[in-house]
């Protein structure tokens, strides 16, 4: 999936994340700000990354700004994230790669 | 050495400090002690004034001295004053190597965090620190080691002579010329006085700090003119809007009500529930509506509160009002309404030494029924932390927690399963503050567990069939299943702070927290296929 925009997802309520995608031609990278880096930090970057792997995501510059979210909450806000920034919003895969 | 609670306490630390590693609750018990006595100056001469200008000239008769400890109590809370008062005139002084020893410190206290940095504050010995003091000791910014203590452990540390305390600055709502002290009737009342007395029987020197000059005798003094050397007014001590800092709306919050629920069925279907019983809680939502759910029952059962003791409230003060409770035991108001109450003839104060000291002839937490408290984790051997945070900052105090919890029939902490995505149920508590043989039962807004050391509770609960019965483990599976397994937060070597048992004995330590620079970033290269688009 191509990365044709910037778009953003998400907020930085406690227990939301928001997520960022800017385009990019060097891979993913993953930028990750969390109240909860030390205990969590890993994980969510794992859940991120499968995330965009699943999407199709080979190149963006990614950033996650979170407050304590849930992995079920990380995954849906990068979903839509990398829906907004492929310009896919009306045309969803629902039931493909968004389960 | 792995102490009792299962925590490696450095022989280097146990060596510096001088202090054994945390050997059971009852280790001290029965055991002889020494207590030490202040070395003073009498005051005989009829024509000496104890009034001084300012805080410097009661500082310079005082002999400050660099390397020195001065102390403070919290009875302002967050609208205190006096500390940062006193540690800037110090600090203007030139004076390094101090030792603040204060029975607690918090958000009011970030401007000492240059002091720290500075090397005029190198030791804190407190309850335990809130807001940016703690985040320093944490980083390691503090010279010498952090001793946090409870409230009963404090008084059995300056009664020891296990600290010793050379300043005592004793903030006082009103204050005679020759040093008798008062928690009302001035412009920022507190109520009560009881964290400072033991530093009046047992500072070199004692300096009052007022706002509020009353004409002698200033009767009944909670603080007594035999403990008092010297007096100093200023302008202001606190800001009162900031000291009822506990006065909390009755809460909404459906996760709490329930919680306050369960805690409420745990104490009535227990067996010390019957007329005469004594109890304490907390300031928390869950507290204050538990208290009420419990006083409903009390009148449909006509089952009155023998005494009632802690840090009080207006819910409890109105257990007292109403007649449902005999006698109120004080040692710090957290609302306007309970200093009003003080007026109450059965609303009495008592010094923080009668309140919880586990080294004198017996401490009032040992004739508690129930006690309800908080905590930020207890693990699955129902160790509780109530200092450090989840991501190894150290953010709270241990207040009466290890006390109360020890002395009390039946100790109850109430705890959500969850805070944010962190789990307050866990395997192992980021440190240990109050013993897991201290605490019998935990309440979550997913059940309640109780500890298997009491099957005398869980029998109890069982039979009364009030409350959703978990094992501990189970509470901590449910929480991990919602937000996985947290990593294990990691820190530097070096010790910090220490964390005392009651008796003095190492509980834990603190070490200093692990400098993670975010954002941290994660890169993964492109396949070599040209991407489609």
């Amino acid at each position: 999936m191509e990365i044709k925009k910037t778009a953003v997802a998400g907020t930085l309520e406690s227990s939301d994340c928001m997520v960022t995608i800017e385009p990019s031609a060097k891979g993913l990278e993953l930028d990750l700000e969390s109240a909860v880096i030390r205990q969590y930090g890993k994980r969510i970057a794992e859940v991120a990354m499968e995330t965009l792997g699943r999407l199709g995501v080979e190149n963006a510059r990614v950033s996650i700004v979170d407050k304590g979210a849930l992995d079920c909450t990380i995954k849906a806000r990068v979903e839509c994230a990398v829906m907004r920034s492929a310009e896919y919003e009306g045309r969803i895969g629902w039931g493909g790669v968004i389960k | 050495m792995i102490n009792a609670v299962g925590r490696d306490i450095p022989e280097e630390i146990l060596e510096i400090t001088g202090k054994e590693p945390f050997q059971g609750n009852f280790y001290k018990d029965d055991k002889s002690i020494v207590m030490r006595g202040p070395t003073i100056r009498p005051v005989m001469n009829n024509e000496k004034s104890k009034l001084v200008a300012d805080i410097r000239e009661a500082l310079v008769k005082c002999d400050a001295h660099d390397g020195m400890t001065v102390s403070f109590h919290h009875h302002f809370r967050d609208g205190d004053l006096i500390v940062n008062m006193v540690m800037k005139e110090i600090h203007d002084m030139g004076l390094k190597d101090i030792t603040i020893c204060a029975t607690s410190l918090g958000k009011a206290h970030d401007p000492l965090v240059p002091m720290i940095e500075d090397g005029t504050i190198t030791g804190i010995e407190s309850s335990g620190v809130r807001g940016k003091i703690g985040e320093a000791i944490s980083k390691g910014k503090l010279k010498g080691l952090a001793v946090m203590r409870s409230h009963g452990g404090r008084v059995r540390a300056l009664a020891t002579g296990e600290a010793h305390v050379d300043i005592a600055f004793i903030g006082a709502p009103t204050a005679d010329d020759y040093g008798n002290l008062r928690g009302i009737g001035g412009k920022a009342d507190c109520g009560v006085l009881s964290y400072a007395i033991v530093d009046g029987n047992h500072a070199d020197h004692c300096v009052a700090i007022t706002d509020c000059l009353v004409p002698y005798p200033n009767f009944p003094a909670h603080i007594s003119q035999t403990k008092v050397d010297y007096v100093c007014v200023v302008d202001e001590i606190g800001i009162p809007s900031k000291i009822a800092t506990g006065a909390a709306k009755p809460t909404t919050d459906q996760r709490k009500l329930l919680m306050a629920q369960y805690c409420t069925d745990v104490v009535v279907n227990t067996p010390w529930f019957k007329d005469g019983f004594s109890y304490q809680t907390g300031v928390g939502g869950a507290s204050i509506a538990s208290t009420q759910y419990l006083a409903e029952i009390m009148r449909e059962r006509n089952i009155h509160m023998g005494f009632g003791v802690g840090g009080l409230t207006k819910a409890m003060c109105q257990l007292l009002d109403d007649g449902m409770a005999r006698v109120m035991l004080d040692v710090q108001d957290f609302d306007l309404d309970a200093v009003r109450n003080l007026k109450n003839v059965n609303h009495h104060r008592i010094p923080a030494g009668v309140y919880a000291n586990p080294l004198n002839k017996g401490a009032v937490v040992n004739k508690l029924d129930y006690v309800v408290l908080a905590s930020l984790e207890v693990d699955v051997h129902f160790n509780c932390n109530v200092v450090v945070g989840s991501d190894g900052m150290i953010t709270g105090a241990q207040g009466g927690h290890p006390d109360t919890a020890q002395g009390a029939k039946c100790a109850i902490v109430i705890c959500p399963l969850l805070q944010g995505r962190i789990p307050a149920i866990c395997t192992d508590v980021t440190t240990v503050t109050t013993p897991g043989e201290s605490i019998d039962v935990v309440v979550t807004d997913y059940g309640v567990a109780v500890n298997p050391a009491r099957q005398d509770i869980l029998q109890a609960l069982k039979e009364a069939d009030c409350v959703p019965l978990k094992t501990i483990e189970e509470l901590r599976d449910i929480a991990y299943s919602i937000v996985g397994e947290p990593e294990k937060v990691e820190f530097e070597d070096r010790v910090v702070g220490i964390i005392e048992a009651r008796d003095g004995t190492i509980i834990d330590v603190v070490r200093q927290s692990k400098e993670i620079p975010e954002p941290v970033v994660y890169k993964k290269k492109a396949s070599k296929r040209k991407s489609n688009g």
